[in-house]
């Protein structure tokens, strides 16, 4: 199996494609869960279609690079919105999270059946973007989403003790005089560019999974985050890689699907078997899903 | 109109109408994302049920579809209570691996048929009035147009039985609690009202969009009502709005009805946001605007009846205005102005100086126990 992998060039960019994937949206993800941003992430990633949509329309393009950032622009327009509401209205979080969700998601159906009456458009199949496709991935790709993914692990390393210090505790960051707003902001950023590097072979629909699945399973093993965000990191590149896989082996499977369904099986163990917090573990300690608090004060 | 075409808009206007109802709770419990989670959980439900009787239409399958989707809120309950993970993430956990299960079943072994994934993103809205009920020899319409109605029903009872408790558990769960209602029982109908409803929807718009139907006419309607009853009644009206508008946007660009549905309830919200009577963004505006000015002239009003202490008999420069009150000059005779049309004060020697009418209003800012008015601060103003 894994002689065949490295033989066939194919098969190696996929799996390739599941390594920058399951890197980007784990080590983000660890983020992503401990701020409750969770659902927000699935907001985002249903608003990046109609960007894809629409680059496709003004471009006629299918470079990985333009489409990308289309998405990342409606994506980054998206979780404005969802800010904008909550703030100017008296429409609660959810509900604006919804609202984006399906409206964004509504659009880009809209735009993505007009779209198939250009010839052009239905070849590339805009259409991999809603549930992912692993098979149809090329180096060009993996080479975009390596650059993206890169950008997410060097802003983490940069900026380690200060994005720590606001996933943990937003407000004593701030009173210690840190720019809190703009960590977010940085933050909110980082979890858009990984759901877009994620988009090929996820697809929209389902890409929060990858944000949220990883880091929780990755938060049963380990109290830390210098060892949450590697391992979230690892359980994602496993899901990805596999999932990416049986996708491309197994006829008619869609990708998506199938790294999901590969995280649910490893959020599933590490519930039940994680040492000391795992439901299977005699006498185990009451999880909290928090961190204890000595942790945060220490940043 | 071609009688297809009739058909198509009733069943879905019928059915954005069911989804409003339970969506209205939805939006006020802060709960709108379960919605989300329980929709596309009833995926799973209809790609067992479908390979099981192979019909989409039978109601041992709806019925099915909806305990899957019953069984997601109970999961998601579950998995939170084990205190492992916080609530956003066991949303987003439960719902993805189920639909994804739902999914993959659908490509392996329903492709093709009468349910692909297309028909799980999109829904078969267009098809819907191919697929006629028979009773008796006789074609009394589509399937779809009954299952829709009587979800309607349903919901109208629902909403109607349980007014009360739901909105009070809306309102005000602690207290809910204390007189005795269940809170089980007041989650849960609402929860299998959803997966019923979230099934019905699944063949008007498709998984994902269902979304859009129960929750976007909901949170419009909650810009623009005033009591419950109101906005129940609104959401419904903005969801029958947004079908019916969808369907024509649909057909004049010729693309999909369920996305269309779904970008013109977003329109609309975009229209409420906006121009709401109370709490729309150009309301506000112009409310604090018309603060601010309020506030202005009272401190232009106190600044003169200041002045005539220090310097009685005589009159007050106009110039003097912006300089002394620190605003720029433009913005100091738009105050002028107003406080002239309002005759608080008059032009006199060559100057200004209060009325009896302003000097009045200007005592009681300065004395009257109200908040005393704050000089804006220089160039803080336009």
């Amino acid at each position: 199996m894994t002689l065949e992998i490295l033989n066939d060039p194919t098969l190696r960019t996929v799996a390739l494609g599941g390594v920058v994937l399951g890197l980007g949206s784990g080590a983000v993800g660890a983020y992503v869960l401990l701020r409750q941003r969770s659902l927000l992430g699935d907001a985002v990633s249903h608003a990046t279609l109609p960007g894809i949509a629409l680059a496709f329309l003004l471009t006629r393009s299918k470079e990985p690079a333009v489409l990308l950032g289309g998405a990342l622009l409606a994506g980054w327009l998206g979780s404005w919105l969802v800010e904008a509401i909550t703030r100017t209205t008296r429409v609660k979080l959810d509900s604006a999270l919804g609202l984006v969700l399906s409206v964004f998601f509504g659009l880009g159906i809209v735009l993505l059946t007009f779209l198939q009456r250009y010839p052009e458009a239905g070849q590339a199949g805009l259409n991999r973007f809603l549930f992912g496709q692993a098979a149809s991935i090329r180096q060009q790709d993996v080479l975009v989403m390596a650059l993206g993914a890169s950008a997410i692990l060097l802003t983490i390393g940069l900026l380690w003790k200060e994005l720590k210090t606001i996933a943990f505790d937003p407000e004593f960051a701030e009173s210690s005089g840190l720019p809190a707003r703009a960590l977010g902001l940085i933050l909110d950023t980082l979890t858009v560019l990984a759901i877009v590097v994620g988009l090929h072979m996820v697809g929209v629909v389902l890409m929060s999974a990858m944000l949220v699945a990883p880091a929780a399973a990755a938060r049963q093993w380990t109290d830390r985050l210098d060892r949450m965000v590697p391992l979230s990191a690892f359980f994602g590149i496993l899901a990805s890689v596999g999932g990416a896989l049986f996708s491309a082996l197994i006829p008619r499977l869609p990708t998506g699907p199938a790294i999901v369904l590969v995280m649910g099986t490893l959020v599933f163990l590490s519930l039940l078997a994680a040492p000391n917090r795992g439901l299977l573990w005699p006498g185990r300690a009451r999880g909290r899903p928090g961190f204890p608090k000595a942790e945060r004060e220490s940043p | 109109m071609s009688a297809a075409q009739i058909e198509i808009q009733l069943i879905a206007a019928l059915t954005a109408a069911a989804c409003a109802i339970p969506g209205t709770f939805l939006v006020l419990r802060r709960m709108a994302l379960i919605s989300d989670a329980i929709s596309h959980s009833v995926v799973l439900g209809i790609a067992l049920g479908f390979l099981l009787v192979q019909s989409l239409n039978s109601p041992l399958l709806i019925l099915g579809a909806a305990l899957v989707g019953l069984l997601t809120a109970l999961l998601v309950e579950l998995l939170y209570r084990t205190g492992l993970v916080r609530q956003d993430a066991a949303i987003g956990l439960v719902f993805t691996v189920l639909f994804s299960v739902g999914v993959i079943l659908i490509s392996l072994y329903a492709r093709g048929v009468h349910l692909d994934v297309h028909a799980v993103l999109l829904g078969e809205l267009a098809f819907a009035p191919l697929n006629r009920l028979v009773v008796a020899g006789r074609d009394i319409g589509p399937v779809a147009l009954y299952v829709s109605a009587a979800l309607l029903a349903i919901n109208t009872v629902f909403a109607a039985l349980l007014y009360k408790e739901q909105k009070l558990a809306a309102f005000d769960p602690v207290l809910a609690t204390l007189l005795g209602f269940s809170p089980a029982v007041i989650h849960y109908s609402l929860m299998g009202v959803i997966a019923l409803t979230a099934v019905g929807a699944f063949e008007a718009v498709g998984a994902v969009l269902a979304v859009a139907l129960f929750i976007v006419p909901a949170a419009t309607a909650y810009l623009l009502a005033d009591d419950l009853a109101e906005m129940l009644l609104l959401s419904v009206a903005l969801g029958v709005a947004a079908a019916l508008g969808g369907y024509w946007l649909a057909s004049f660009l010729d693309t999909s009805i369920a996305g269309s549905m779904a970008t013109v309830a977003g329109l609309l919200f975009a229209l409420a946001w906006l121009l709401a009577p109370e709490q729309g963004l150009l309301t506000q505006r112009n409310r604090r605007n018309r603060q601010r000015l309020a506030l202005a002239l009272r401190a232009f009003l106190v600044h003169l009846l200041q002045q005539e202490g220090r310097t009685r008999e005589e009159a007050f420069p106009e110039a003097h205005l912006w300089r002394e009150l620190g605003w720029d000059r433009t913005f100091a005779l738009r105050i002028l102005a107003l406080a002239e049309r309002e005759q608080l004060v008059d032009r006199w020697q060559g100057g200004l100086r209060l009325t009896d009418q302003g000097r009045i209003l200007a005592r009681e800012a300065l004395h009257g126990g109200e908040e005393p008015p704050r000089f804006p601060k220089a160039g803080g103003v336009p």
